[in-house]
């Protein structure tokens, strides 16, 4: 083999002057100043330019747009003075006729023996598809933005369907509710409800759907319509469940369970407060605070989980909301809200004695305390939360 | 009190922690709590003597206080240095970046003017660079108090051309740049946000910067963008009554030759230094000459 054979040269790639001027990127050198010095036969082919047009005649800048120009001003040049070197610069540099070409730029400056600056050298790589690729990202993220905001729109539209506007009121009474969504892109499968029944009397239930998105909101509808419906037929809340837990059964289908756990009340007013019954099926037991500022929770041991059997049983209880009395119904986000670093879950132990600290209390007071204790669980709460308060108000000392 | 699995959510309320930003340690987080620590939320940093005059250093648009490491610990020998990064830049508190308050020069200046009430400082050197030139005449003509004088560097008043006047733009150019921004945030982005190579000498250096420049929000560089190439302050620099010195480069494409001679010329008994220097920025491309510049003005006796 001949190695002067101009074949073989080519092969063995040993021309730098060849592989400088025609590289697949464009090489540019400048003075300090920006001043072209020198500029490899890729990047005037690109740019349209002939040799003489540009060495010693025009500057980087000037092969920049505006843009371009005012972004190698305010960081790329400080940029260089700086560190030496910046690299993956995206930049578009103007043809000859004045087209527009897209690239990507790395830039070192060349020093001396003595470390002083001397030359500052530029590749430029084409970037015309990666232009086009990030144009797509561009629209697909702006895609994405509008759809979240109708997304969360939806959602929380939906949500305020689910729950009552403002709670009617209530005479002789005091009723108070918050609701707490864990997140604003999906729906809560938490509700709640107040209405008038016959008689005086009121109705009012708090519970929790199993599972969350649209298809705990469709449920969250159905029961939230069935239970008042129930409650005109027959308001006893024991009656009430069964029917609820008959129309979920009835309407589970395969393998999208239709579950919830609710405490249904009925409320009748009394000379020195209210009766209340309770009916519950698998719910957290309802919470009272006293005048005296005891508290304790009402269980209702028993009561099953609505809508998966057919004969589901519930279990009732009955109290009394004297003057000064609160009654509290919630939803587990509360009580399994995480509350330290230690992710221990908080327990219904727990509640209990921050109950005990602020009572005695009103409907209002004490959502609002549990409305702040939500606020600093921060990021611990990961579930929805609901509560509905009921109280008496006390006794104010006659004149 | 009962026992309770954890204190802090169930015991104190985090709006009622006791907010000290003397403590160091992070102050962008101090001043998210407290709403008001400006020396955090403007990552303020003091250098020098206690009792030296106070000079402050204010970057321009695209970079932070990093402008003036060349010159800064130079004057520092002498001078009391503030340097600082306004709200939306460097390490400043992105959660204080209001939209409203960041469109206008307005905004900036009273950064400005919120750092001159929390360091109680009067009679202060302002050297404001680029845009910041404009925000410190802005900030001088309301509280001029606080300014015992201005030092412009590289200053525009205006950069779009306007009949006679050559500001070096055209309306369509910063047109271009602005629906370039508007349209095109992630390419800006990208552009905002170079991939930065560390300097294998002074590796911190380059992480400081990589930090300082990748975290430029794009929302919030665009804003500045458009409050800067947009502003027209010309008639606010007939206001001036500070003593001040307009520093510009002899070859400069945003802010060119003649705008320095009409910012000159437009504020009275001004004085003009033009430094031999290629660039925006001759802090850096020319650092000798620019501190020179203003330790000459600085201790000039009025």
């Amino acid at each position: 083999m001949r190695y002067d054979d101009p074949e073989v040269a080519v092969l063995l790639e040993d021309s730098a002057e060849d592989l400088y001027e025609n590289a697949p990127c464009g090489y540019l050198s400048t003075l300090l100043d920006g001043r072209i010095v020198k500029i490899n036969t890729t990047l005037l082919t690109w740019l349209g330019y002939t040799r003489e047009h540009l060495v010693g005649k025009s500057r980087f800048t000037d092969l920049l747009t505006i843009g371009g120009r005012i972004y190698h001003e305010t960081h790329l040049a400080p940029l260089l003075r700086m560190q030496g070197e910046v690299g993956g610069v995206a930049l578009e540099m103007l043809a000859s006729d004045g087209a527009r070409h897209p690239v990507l730029i790395t830039t070192t400056v060349k020093t001396g023996p003595d470390g002083q600056p001397l030359l500052i050298r530029t590749t430029v790589f084409d970037a015309h598809d990666r232009r086009a690729y990030e144009r797509e990202l561009l629209r697909a993220r702006q895609d994405a933005d509008r759809e979240r905001d109708r997304i969360q729109h939806l959602a929380t539209t939906l949500q305020r369907t689910l729950l009552p506007p403002i709670l009617p009121e209530v005479p002789g009474m005091e009723v108070a509710a918050y609701y707490h969504a864990a997140s604003r892109d999906d729906m809560s499968g938490d509700f709640y409800d107040l209405f008038p029944l016959a008689d005086g009397q009121w109705g009012f239930f708090l519970g929790d759907v199993c599972g969350k998105g649209v298809a705990a909101a469709v449920v969250t509808s159905l029961i939230r319509y069935t239970l008042r419906a129930a409650a005109v037929y027959d308001a006893d809340p024991m009656a009430v469940l069964r029917n609820l837990n008959t129309v979920l059964n009835q309407h589970h289908q395969g393998d999208d369970p239709r579950f919830c756990t609710v405490i249904f009340g009925r409320l009748t007013r009394a000379e020195d407060g209210c009766a209340i019954t309770l009916a519950s099926g698998g719910h957290p037991p309802a919470l009272l605070l006293r005048a005296d500022g005891t508290t304790d929770y009402r269980p209702t041991p028993g009561g099953q989980l609505v809508g998966p059997l057919p004969d589901a049983t519930f279990a009732a209880t009955t109290l009394h909301l004297g003057p000064g009395d609160t009654l509290l119904l919630y939803t587990d986000g509360l009580t399994e809200a995480r509350t330290d670093s230690t992710r221990t879950r908080h327990s219904e132990q727990a509640l209990l004695e921050f109950a005990t600290t602020v009572a005695p209390t009103t409907a209002r007071s004490a959502v609002a305390e549990v409305a702040t204790l939500l606020a600093g669980f921060g990021d611990g709460l990961d579930d929805d939360a609901a509560v509905l308060a009921l109280s008496v108000p006390p006794l104010t000392l006659r004149a | 009190m009962p026992d309770i699995p954890c204190v802090d959510p169930w015991q104190t309320r985090p709006w009622q922690d006791d907010c000290d930003a003397s403590t160091g340690g992070d102050r962008a987080a101090g001043a998210t709590m407290c709403g008001m620590d400006v020396l955090g939320r403007n990552h303020v940093v003091v250098t020098g003597p206690q009792d030296g005059p106070v000079v402050v250093l204010a970057h321009g648009f695209g970079c932070d206080q990093h402008m003036w490491r060349l010159i800064a610990p130079t004057l520092a020998q002498r001078f009391r240095v503030v340097v600082f990064d306004y709200v939306g830049a460097g390490r400043s508190d992105l959660s204080a970046w209001d939209a409203q308050r960041y469109s206008t020069l307005d905004g900036y200046a009273q950064d400005v003017l919120d750092i001159c009430e929390e360091l109680d400082l009067r009679d202060a050197v302002f050297v404001g660079h680029s845009v910041s030139a404009m925000i410190g005449v802005l900030a001088a003509n309301r509280q001029p108090r606080r300014f015992a004088k201005l030092v412009l560097v590289t200053p525009s008043p205006r950069y779009v051309d306007d009949g006679e006047y050559r500001g070096g733009f055209s309306a369509a150019d910063i047109d271009e740049l602005l629906d370039s921004l508007d349209s095109n945030y992630l390419g800006w982005s990208a552009v905002m946000a170079p991939v930065i190579m560390g300097n294998p000498d002074r590796p911190e250096l380059g992480e400081e910067l990589t930090n300082s420049f990748c975290r430029t929000d794009p929302v919030m560089a665009r804003a500045f963008a458009r409050a800067t190439f947009l502003s027209d302050n010309r008639a606010d620099l007939f206001d001036v009554t500070v003593p001040t010195l307009v520093i510009q480069a002899t070859s400069d494409v945003i802010a060119p030759q003649e705008v320095g001679a009409f910012v000159h010329a437009a504020i009275a008994g001004s004085t003009l230094v033009t430094v031999d220097a290629t660039g925006h920025c001759p802090q850096l491309s020319a650092p000798a000459p620019v501190l020179h510049a203003i330790t000459s003005f600085l201790t000039a006796v009025p």
